[in-house]
């Protein structure tokens, strides 16, 4: 892997260890707990955008089926949190195989539309099954992670395990990218019919990262259900998915790090923005709209370009 | 993008250090630890003012900044303003935990009212327990106060009770056959779940059980369903804009069977959107939308009528009974600030033995075991005629 | 009441309903024929129609015919504006982008909306009165019959329009081949402003009848959108009647599983369709295999 990568997540690791020491407040940890979770799922979006070139408009759907399979399995079923988290993983990637492989199949993009119907398909199920779902009114005592006889209760404790997994994730995605499935997928993304003459198997690799973004969601869903410890079905619906697409699109849609940092723009943000929640629709569809026709590839990637022209 | 993410990370580096010396989550903060203790009794707030649920938390938050202004021009709580921090959660979990984390460590408020929502609220609980900060909920699900959980309180009446009234009313009424018809909403499938478990205690039978969207905007396939069975009425238990789509639709297919609806319908703006297929309908109420028609000697009818008056007057819209739940929740803590003064523990306990409060909702009776204190007779029968809505007799 | 006449109450709910998603499909392949844009606002100018209509009619107090008009003229500028705005200036934008962008601009509709008028449910009187009508044994309200009546006409005057006219006919052009189309010299970015507006137009057209029927608020854009695509996917995307007899189709669906199945399950209906039709036969019912392939815009 690129020295400029490495460097870059040690940078990484290194501000995330020493955060808490200057914060130590519940309330900011919580935040970034947060934050951490939506970058998982957007470092996975990123790479479907930018790498793939496709959309997904239904992502919070896959963030939902981590959520309420781990949710469902430790808290009805009484597995383990761990063992839920996996469970999860396989059957939101299954799920996502399911969607993704004759979408992807074809030209065009029918996988946005998919997904436009799969998210909403699954808000309804997540409303209506409520044998297991609880329907609308969701279910709680949702158990937390244990290591042994540690419980990761306290937002500091979440704060490592989710950041750790992000970085873990991170050092996958990069390597993705700087592998072999990585360049064909950038020479999909530059031009398909040109790859897919050079012999690449278009179909498959994007199908691959489909999948790979759908696991990413589903982690960050099993990490968000043993948080919170309750569910319901109102933050898997098309309205966060929106949200996932502007912290892409902020970000920077081919880059990993852009993803992050859309994540934490977005969330803290309306933090401080609380004066302003009734606005925060007009903010997400202003920003969204400025974004894509001035700076495609997103608000750093933009301003940098920008920059350079003046030169 | 491997130099631009070098620069990149670069950049957030420094926006951290920078945030962390000044801005808000600035440490200097936290070097200070003896500070002026605040003069000002804060009460924390979390309401869904914006979002799905903005019905329901822009009455409260008005009724709390009215209440908030009408104490600080009376003198404050023996002397000490009262600082009520209002928070929106857009009806959503995550916001709604953020909001709490921030309102208990960086506000240290003495006690919070609200959510406006059930399935918030339940995310929270965790939260109140551990931090030990009084909680008075103006969510209606019965699992907030079921089991009792110490500094866990709600100010709304039982949905039961609700289902209870209706029931009782439908059997001195002879009508033992009804039909249901619920929003698949938190408050919808509640009410559901309280209808099917208290029927056969109460000896109705359900006969049809049907559901819709709360976004649907047609449901005459499932009421021609409900007329084609032997139902003698109908319950509709959901909030706008189902509970007037129903109406129009039954009446669209020219149902004759009574229509009842729950205490959703709280709102005479609901009546009047249903129109002329409002009229008639029933429904268990807080007595605040009927006040005029209350005798006199109510012990209600004061406290309900001057809440009417001064928001009617200050906010140019119809009361309605979930800004009244908010109103009940900020005044049991005032009553507990006054009595008791700025100490979480001393609040709770002074809550949890409350006779006698009259609220908008009711008259409360707490104890360790109900930390709800209401019963069903803080339910009125109302139903509405030309476009009011007047105790049912 | 007897299964017969239950199943005719389904189907004539089915009917009205379907009406309204295929006024949302026409929509939808209007934009789509023309330049190859899957509009995801377009759910937006149905809201945007009745809620105008409301606002012109309860609060200004104007007559309904001029209301009705005005309504439509006032929704097909924002369709215009829209695209002068947003799609025009994008010098060859990848289909993502686009995507982005009408879902953005659906977004900033229904913030729009929610500012100027609120959260509330909103009513239209019927065109000519509540009064249920009887018809064998199920009910039809006065509202269906003129829905039925301006989808008619609607669909009758686009047959006029684009087999007859030169614009109609610049359009179709441009929708069988945009380069052809310029060197013979049709104003091709002329053609894509009409588009757009013509599609708002409709779609102001479909919100305003619907509203004294089922209620008008400001979400309400959305779910029209999704389910308005269902339909125009599964007649085919470019062809005018296949979307309306997959709206048709749609709605009757809709109301017989709700009345039969599920009603919980509903909504999901529409969407199952659309996923097996793009997994099964992407074309659609009436599509063309060279339609099936998305355009390039």
């Amino acid at each position: 892997m690129r020295k400029n990568n490495l460097l870059s997540l040690l940078i990484l690791a290194g501000v995330i260890l020493v955060l808490p020491l200057g914060l130590g407040n519940s309330y900011y940890l919580s935040v970034l707990v947060f934050v951490g979770i939506y970058s998982l799922i957007t470092i996975g979006l990123s790479l479907l955008m930018g790498y793939a070139g496709q959309i997904s408009l239904g992502q919070a759907a896959f963030f939902g089926l981590g959520a309420y399979t781990s949710g469902v399995l430790s808290a009805k079923f009484g597995i383990s949190p761990w063992l839920a988290l996996l469970a999860a993983i396989f059957v939101t990637g299954g799920i996502a195989f399911l969607i993704g492989a004759p979408a992807l199949k074809l030209k065009g993009h029918y996988l946005a539309m998919a997904t436009l119907a799969f998210g909403y398909i699954v808000f309804i199920v997540f409303n209506q099954a409520s044998s297991y779902t609880g329907g609308p009114s969701g279910f709680g005592q949702i158990p937390r992670f244990r290591l042994g006889n540690f419980l990761f209760r306290t937002d500091v404790h979440y704060y490592y395990l989710v950041w750790t997994l992000v970085i873990v994730v991170l050092l996958v995605s990069l390597n993705v990218i700087h592998s072999r499935v990585g360049r064909a997928l950038r020479s999909i993304h530059e031009g398909e019919l040109a790859a897919n003459i050079m012999g690449v198997n278009t179909a498959r690799y994007k199908i691959q990262i489909f999948v790979l973004s759908a696991v990413y969601a589903s982690m960050a869903g099993s990490l968000y259900a043993h948080f919170i410890t309750f569910l319901n079905p109102t933050p898997f619906g098309f309205h966060f998915s929106i949200v996932l697409l502007t912290m892409v699109a902020v970000g920077g849609m081919a880059s990993v790090w852009g993803a992050i940092i859309g994540a934490a723009l977005l969330t803290i943000l309306p933090e401080y923005l609380r004066a302003f929640h009734d606005y925060d629709i007009l903010i997400y569809g202003s920003t969204l709209l400025v974004i894509m026709i001035f700076l495609p590839q997103g608000l750093f990637a933009g301003i940098f370009s920008l920059v350079k022209k003046e030169r | 993008m491997t130099k631009k993410g070098k620069v990149v990370v670069g950049v957030v580096v420094a926006i951290v250090i920078v945030l962390l010396l000044v801005g808000p989550l600035s440490i200097w903060r936290w070097v200070p630890m003896l500070r002026k203790p605040p003069v000002a009794y804060k009460v924390g707030a979390i309401f869904a003012v914006t979002g799905p649920a903005a019905w329901l938390g822009t009455p409260e938050r008005n009724t709390a900044k009215m209440i908030e202004e009408e104490v600080n021009a009376g003198g404050g709580i023996n002397g000490h303003p009262l600082e009520i921090i209002v928070e929106d959660t857009v009806g959503d979990a995550t916001r709604t935990v953020t909001a709490t984390k921030k309102l208990i460590t960086k506000d240290k408020v003495l006690a919070i009212v609200g959510p406006s929502r059930s399935g918030t609220t339940m995310a929270v609980i965790p939260i109140v327990e551990e931090a030990k900060v009084p909680l008075i909920s103006c969510a209606a699900a019965e699992a907030i106060v079921v089991p009792v959980k110490s500094w866990v309180f709600k100010t709304p009446q039982k949905d039961s009770d609700a289902a209870v009234r209706i029931y009782e009313y439908m059997k001195e009424h002879e009508i033992s056959k009804i039909a249901i018809i619920t929003a698949t909403t938190g408050f919808g499938d509640q009410g559901r779940k309280q209808l099917k478990k208290l029927a056969p205690e109460l000896g109705i039978t359900i006969v049809v059980d049907e559901t819709y969207g709360p976004k649907d905007t047609d449901m005459t396939a499932q009421l021609t369903k409900i007329k084609a069975s032997e139902a003698q009425a109908v319950v509709n238990w959901s909030i706008v804009p189902g509970q007037a789509i129903v109406a129009k639709n039954m009446r669209q297919l020219q149902m004759k069977i009574p229509l009842f609806q729950s205490h959703g319908f709280g709102n005479i703006k609901y009546a009047q959107t249903a129109g002329e297929a409002g009229e008639g309908i029933i429904l268990p109420c807080g007595r605040l939308l009927a006040v005029d028609s209350l005798p006199g000697d109510h012990p209600q009818k004061e406290v309900l009528a001057k809440y009417k008056k001064e928001y009617e007057t200050k906010y140019e819209e119809d009361v309605s009974t979930f800004g009244g739940h908010a109103w009940d929740g900020l005044h049991l803590v005032i009553a507990a600030l006054r009595e008791v003064g700025p100490d979480r523990a001393k609040i709770r306990d002074y809550l949890e033995n409350t006779k006698n409060f009259v609220g908008t909702g009711g008259v409360f009776n707490f104890s360790p075991e109900d930390h709800n204190g209401l019963t069903k007779d803080a339910f009125e029968m109302l139903t509405v005629k030309n476009g009011k809505f007047v105790v049912l007799k | 009441m007897s299964f017969g006449d239950q199943l005719l109450q389904y189907l004539f709910t089915g009917i009205t309903i379907g009406t309204i998603y295929g006024m949302v499909a026409l929509g939808f392949n209007i934009i789509y024929a023309s330049t190859g844009i899957i509009n995801l606002a377009q759910g937006e100018f149905v809201m945007l129609g009745g809620m105008t209509m409301v606002y012109l009619t309860t609060i200004i107090k104007l007559p309904m015919v001029v209301g009705f008009f005005l309504s439509i003229l006032i929704v097909t500028a924002i369709g215009a504006a829209f695209e002068r705005a947003a799609i025009h200036p994008l010098k060859s934008p990848s289909v993502i982008t686009l995507i982005i962008i009408t879902v953005a601009a659906s977004i900033l509709f229904k913030g729009g909306a929610m500012f100027a008028w609120g959260k509330q449910t909103f009513s239209l009187p019927p065109f000519s009165g509540e009064k249920p009508i009887s018809v064998l044994g199920a009910t039809i309200l006065p509202q269906a019959l003129w829905i039925l009546g301006i989808m008619g006409a609607v669909v009758a005057l686009l047959i006029l329009f684009f087999g007859f006219t030169l614009t109609g006919k610049a359009m179709r052009a441009c929708a069988a081949n945009r380069t052809a189309a310029s060197l013979v010299g049709i104003n091709v970015k002329t053609m894509v402003l009409l588009t757009f507006a013509l599609s708002a137009g409709i779609g102001a057209i479909a919100g305003i009848i619907i509203t004294p029927i089922a209620l008008m608020d400001y979400d309400r854009g959305t779910m029209l959108a999704v389910k308005g695509f269902s339909v125009a996917v599964l007649g085919g995307l470019g062809s005018s009647v296949g979307a309306v007899v997959a709206g048709f189709i749609i709605g009757i669906m809709e109301s017989l599983g709700a009345g039969f199945i599920s009603s919980g399950y509903k909504d999901a209906i529409a969407l199952v369709v659309l996923l097996l039709v793009l997994f099964i036969k992407p074309s659609g019912l009436l599509g063309s295999r060279e339609r099936g392939e998305f355009k390039k815009f």
